[in-house]
C-alpha cells in the first residue's frame, strides 16, 4: 500500500506550500494528474488522503485525481500511439520498442483551490498537523 | 461570500522523496561511491547475485550493502559472511525503500567504516516489482532482476520497474532447461518497453552469465572492464554521466 507513503510525501509537500502563505489559507481541492504508467492506484490516494486530513489544515479539502493516458511516439512512423497496457507497448504499426513516453508517467500536483483564511471567521478551526 | 484561488503548483508528488534521493546521491558523489538500487519480485534471487558479485569484486572494489527486508536480518546475514560491511533496514511493512530510510541506512554505515574508502554501495530494495520502482532512493542505476521461473510475461504486467531499469539481469539461467521457458520472448518482451536495458542472462550458482554482469558493475564505478564483452549500445550510468 505504498500510495500510503506518497500521501504522506504529498501531504508534506501541500504543507510546506500552505506554510509558505502569509493567511495561511483554506485548501478546499487538491488537484493531482497521475499518469496511467506509474505504480500509482488513484483510488487508493483518496481513501489514504481521507485518512489523512481529519483534524489537519486540510481537513475541508477534497483530492481531486485526474488520469492521464499512456502515450508513446513513434519515431518510424512519426506517430503518436496508445500502448495496450499489460499486453503490447511496441508500435503498433511497425513494432518499434516504446522508447519516447509522451504522457502517463506524470505524479504531479498540479494545482490547487483554496479561499484567503482571514475573510472566513472560523479561521482558528484549522489546526495544524 | 469568500472567494476561491487557484494556485498552480506543477509539483512532482514525491517531491519530499526526490529531495531526498538527491541528498542521498549528493552525499555518494562527495565521497567518490557508485550506489546501484537493486530491485526485483521476492524470490528472483537478489541475494544470491550479491553474494557471487562480493565473492567476484571484493578483491578490486571496496563494496558496501544496504539490506532492504521486512523483518528479518537473515539476508544481511548472509552477505555479512561475505565479510563486507552491510547494514540492515527493516522496513517493517512498508514494502519498498524510500530515500528517508537509506538516509538512515548511510549514516548507520558511516558508524562501520569510513565512507571516503567505499567504491560501490548496493542498496538491496525490498523484494516487489511495484512500489520499488517509483521511489528513487539516490541510486545512480536501477538494476532489475527477473528470474525465468517467473514467467515471460511478468515485464508486460510490471512495465515501469523494467521500464525504469538501466540493467536487467535474467537469474537462475540454469534451470532454464527444466521450464518451458523462452528467454529470447523474455528479452523481446523487456525490448518492447525499454530498447536500451543492458540485459545479461546469468546464474549465481553455475557462475554463468556472471562476467558480463561484473563488466558492467565495473563500468558503473567507472573502472576498466576486463576483456570486452559488452554488448555496443549497452547503457552503463557511470558518475561521470550523472
Amino acid at each position: 500500500m505504498h500510495e500510503v507513503d506518497m500521501t504522506r510525501s504529498l501531504v508534506l509537500t501541500l504543507r510546506d506550500w500552505w506554510e509558505s502563505q502569509p493567511d495561511r489559507p483554506q485548501i478546499s481541492r487538491v488537484h493531482l494528474r497521475v499518469g496511467d504508467f506509474t505504480c500509482v492506484e488513484p483510488a487508493g490516494l483518496v481513501f489514504a488522503f481521507d485518512a489523512y486530513r481529519e483534524g489537519t489544515f486540510l481537513s475541508a479539502a477534497e483530492l481531486v485525481v485526474e488520469s492521464v493516458p499512456l502515450v508513446a511516439f513513434c519515431h518510424a512512423c512519426q506517430a503518436d500511439y496508445r500502448p495496450e497496457m499489460g499486453l503490447h507497448y511496441a508500435c503498433p504499426t511497425c513494432g518499434a520498442p516504446m522508447e519516447d513516453i509522451r504522457s502517463g508517467r506524470e505524479l504531479k500536483i498540479s494545482h490547487i483551490e483554496y479561499q484567503n483564511a482571514h475573510r472566513e471567521t472560523q479561521t482558528d478551526r484549522w489546526a495544524v498537523a | 461570500m469568500h472567494q476561491t484561488f487557484d494556485a498552480a503548483l506543477e509539483m512532482n508528488l514525491l517531491h519530499a522523496n526526490q529531495a531526498g534521493a538527491d541528498h542521498n546521491r549528493e552525499h555518494f558523489n562527495e565521497w567518490g561511491i557508485t550506489c546501484l538500487n537493486l530491485m526485483s519480485s521476492p524470490g528472483a534471487g537478489k541475494t544470491s547475485l550479491l553474494e557471487a558479485t562480493l565473492s567476484a569484486l571484493q578483491s578490486e572494489l571496496a563494496i558496501a550493502v544496504i539490506e532492504g527486508d521486512m523483518t528479518t536480518e537473515l539476508d544481511a546475514d548472509r552477505l555479512r559472511r561475505c565479510g563486507v560491511p552491510v547494514v540492515a533496514i527493516n522496513t517493517g511493512r512498508s514494502c519498498h525503500l524510500d530515500a528517508r530510510m537509506v538516509s538512515g541506512g548511510i549514516h548507520q554505515l558511516k558508524t562501520l567504516v569510513d565512507p571516503q574508502t567505499i567504491d560501490l554501495v548496493v542498496v538491496e530494495n525490498v523484494g516487489n516489482l511495484v512500489c520499488p520502482a517509483e521511489f528513487e532512493v539516490g541510486e545512480h542505476a536501477k538494476v532489475a532482476l527477473l528470474s525465468v521461473t517467473e514467467g515471460e510475461d511478468k515485464p508486460l504486467k510490471y512495465p515501469v520497474m523494467f521500464r525504469e531499469a538501466d540493467c536487467l539481469l535474467i537469474t537462475k539461467t540454469d534451470l532454464a532447461p527444466y521450464l518451458e521457458v523462452d528467454l529470447d520472448r523474455i528479452m523481446a518482451n523487456v525490448r518492447q518497453i525499454n530498447p536500451e536495458v543492458a540485459i545479461f542472462p546469468v546464474s549465481a550458482k553455475t557462475g554463468e552469465g556472471l562476467a558480463d554482469w561484473l563488466n558492467w558493475v565495473r563500468q558503473a564505478t567507472g573502472r576498466s572492464i576486463q576483456p570486452a564483452t559488452i554488448q555496443p549500445g549497452d547503457r552503463v550510468a557511470t558518475l561521470a554521466s550523472v
